[in-house]
């Protein structure tokens, strides 16, 4: 009788085990060399040396500032615009779809099935000048809209601003749609009525029990969507042009094209802080109080 | 045995569209304000029709409950009061106006749901302050404050709903409808998901409050002994129909078909042929299986020859002091519930019928002895042989 609860107390370490290696050798320790990295001098050539050189970051911030607050502006914007394409489509599939539920949930995930790189690329196709979009835009007078909204400078569609973010709100909406729809799958469709039997109009019956409700799945999309936005190198590099250039693909052209280590690194490190910072400042207020 | 008569009228008539029922005949005049009044109520849903041509009339201020088994249509008539479901055909009146178009969110109704429904996201004292907030009460709190008190659960204002028990939440459910002052509460069988105690409790409670407050109730249940206990008014639906209105106590004593019958209470229905027309004493003889009975006249249909007699098992006495009706029978089964004696009584021709005896010290037979078995005439109720037997037989599930 006295081993069951003994044998019990370690098993929960046990289950942990695993995954806690996994972070130590794949999270934490390039962590810890990408920290060093960045406090390293020298070149690809002559080797590096750990020289604690600081300096490296209040650089790189001057350096690439533009980049970093456009990332995350961007990020932002296609998260709002992922949200809002989210939320009607999995508020439907969750409480409405009924037996096509299954169906729209594989349409969801199905792009999946085809790299991101890919999918990307597609969007040229897609946005490319001839293309019907473009055509129907130009027809319609959006082009003059997304030109007055400073999202696009000629009749074009690609390599534009407009461009990046289509693709990163298409990239990332499975992201969004998916803790959403999980989220609001679990809201008692009885709720609703008891607001609407307590004299909540349509808006309030959204405003003040479906949304609180969806407010876990809301907190996880946007996380699930910002974060991967906001170091993105591929939609900015394939759809956008120079002026719209990310910091994911800054760090990518010092490491891979520069070969700048150790800006590259500090450059990584700064995005991360931000991102952090950020996510926990949104987290807070949201926090699990309020997540039934 | 007027109240039979006029029972059986109302009745009757519910298979008329447009007339109301339940309706005093001439006590009242037109609807007043506040009576809740259900016209030709048809709603169809894909492949069947869940209620059909209901006519009801719920005056205002008055306990109304709707019993019948699940599946007859009572949930889907209580939904349409709410708004929540829209008639496929019909109207319903609250006072003078016309509410069937009318918005869920816009009817001066409110619903105690039989899973509660409370918003999990929101303080006890926020549930209830909802509907008093989405119209602008700038005195919300207290109300809610002063409601949930009502309903014993002041100190619980500041709990979530999953940190209550069941019977907690379910008096936080009641309080968050009762708040609104509504003209009618609806509710949807608020009392289904509590134990035996909690719920002989509850509906006591339930009572007094509607006393206090005096706001129309229409009580949806399938426990027809709950709806016989709390209601003013009865009105058993079936299968989508109206089978009867009335006050508990005539539904009980004059059911007005086989299903009412059986489905309020326990019932023994002798199948028997009237021999003869109503004698000088109001009295009608009849005959089951060869043996003579006396019936009151007045609760003999006209121009029926097959009958069912129906006794209610407390009314039927072992030996002979019960009255003139005597039938013989095997005791095949007694059993002790404290408060009486139920026994079953096999007649010569099969038929098994239940007997209620005081627990009184009057004799007990064994079970296998012979005895009689009777009752005095009037204390039958008697109805069309050319019914199902069995409708509204509520099978005990343990």
């Amino acid at each position: 009788m006295s081993t069951a609860p003994t044998r019990r107390n370690w098993v929960p370490y046990a289950l942990l085990l695993p995954g806690l290696l996994w972070l130590a050798l794949f999270y934490l320790t390039p962590m810890f060399t990408l920290g060093s990295q960045s406090l390293q001098e020298g070149n690809v050539y002559d080797g590096y040396r750990l020289t604690g050189n600081v300096s490296v970051y209040p650089q790189a911030v001057e350096a690439y500032w533009p980049q970093l607050i456009r990332s995350l502006g961007y990020a932002a914007t296609a998260t709002v615009l992922a949200l809002l394409l989210a939320f009607p489509l999995a508020y439907f599939m969750a409480q409405r779809a009924g037996r096509w539920k299954n169906i729209l949930l594989i349409l969801v995930i199905a792009p999946f099935f085809t790299s991101f790189l890919i999918r990307t690329l597609a969007w040229r196709l897609i946005l490319g000048e001839g293309s019907w979009v473009s055509e129907l835009a130009q027809r319609t007078g959006a082009t003059t809209l997304l030109q007055w909204l400073g999202l696009i400078t000629s009749d074009s569609l690609l390599n534009t601003r407009f461009a990046v973010i289509m693709g990163l709100t298409y990239n990332f909406l499975p992201f969004m749609i998916l803790p959403l729809f999980a989220a609001l799958e679990r809201l008692d469709p009885r709720l609703v009525e008891a607001a609407r039997d307590l004299y909540a109009s349509g808006w309030q019956t959204f405003r003040r029990v479906i949304w609180p409700l969806s407010l876990p799945g809301v907190v996880a999309g946007t996380l699930l969507t910002f974060i991967p936005a906001a170091g993105d190198y591929i939609n900015s590099r394939w759809l956008g042009n120079t002026q719209t250039v990310m910091i994911g693909q800054v760090i990518d052209s010092l490491f891979l094209r520069v070969l700048d280590y150790p800006q590259a690194a500090a450059l990584s490190f700064i995005l991360l802080v931000l991102i952090v910072t950020m996510v926990a400042v949104y987290v807070r207020p949201a926090g699990t109080e309020e997540l039934v | 045995m007027a109240d039979a008569e006029s029972v059986r009228a109302v009745a009757s008539a519910g298979r008329q569209p447009g007339e109301h029922l339940g309706a005093p005949s001439s006590a009242q005049s037109g609807a007043q304000s506040g009576d809740l009044v259900c016209e030709g109520l048809r709603k169809e849903f894909a492949g069947f029709v869940a209620v059909e041509n209901l006519d009801l009339w719920v005056p205002r201020g008055s306990f109304f409950a709707l019993p019948g088994p699940s599946g007859c249509g009572k949930t889907t008539t209580l939904r349409m009061v709410a708004g929540l479901e829209e008639p496929t055909a019909g109207r319903i009146l609250l006072g003078n106006d016309d509410i069937t178009k009318v918005r869920a969110y816009r009817r001066n109704v409110n619903t105690v749901f039989q899973s509660y429904a409370l918003f999990p996201h929101l303080r006890i004292i926020d549930n209830v302050a909802f509907g008093l907030r989405r119209r602008g009460d700038k005195d919300a709190l207290a109300k809610a404050q002063a409601a949930l008190e009502m309903v014993q659960l002041g100190h619980a204002a500041k709990k979530r709903p999953n940190q209550l028990s069941g019977g907690m939440q379910q008096r936080g459910a009641l309080a968050r409808a009762l708040v609104n002052r509504p003209e009618v509460l609806l509710l949807d069988e608020p009392l289904g998901a509590l134990d035996l105690k909690l719920r002989r409790q509850m509906q006591l409670e339930l009572k007094r409050i509607q006393a206090e407050v005096g706001l129309t109730f229409v009580h949806v249940t399938h426990d027809q002994e709950e709806a016989m206990t709390m209601a003013d008014t009865v009105a058993v639906m079936n299968a989508g129909r109206l089978e009867q209105l009335g006050d508990p106590a005539t539904l009980y004593d004059h059911p007005a078909s086989t299903f009412v019958a059986n489905f309020l209470g326990q019932s023994n229905l002798l199948l028997a042929t009237i021999t003869g027309p109503p004698d000088g004493a109001g009295m009608c003889s009849a005959q089951t299986h060869g043996s003579p009975l006396l019936l009151s006249a007045q609760a003999v249909p006209e121009g029926i020859g097959e009958v069912y007699v129906g006794v209610r098992p407390e009314k039927l006495r072992i030996g002979t002091d019960g009255g003139p009706n005597r039938l013989r029978g095997l005791v095949t089964d007694a059993s002790f519930t404290g408060v009486a004696i139920q026994f079953q009584v096999r007649l010569p021709w099969g038929l098994e019928v239940s007997v209620v005896q005081p627990n009184d010290g009057s004799p007990r037979p064994q079970v296998g002895e012979t005895v009689d078995v009777s009752w005095s005439p009037g204390q039958e109720f008697v109805l069309d042989a050319a019914q199902d037997e069995d409708a509204g037989v509520v099978r005990e599930v343990a």
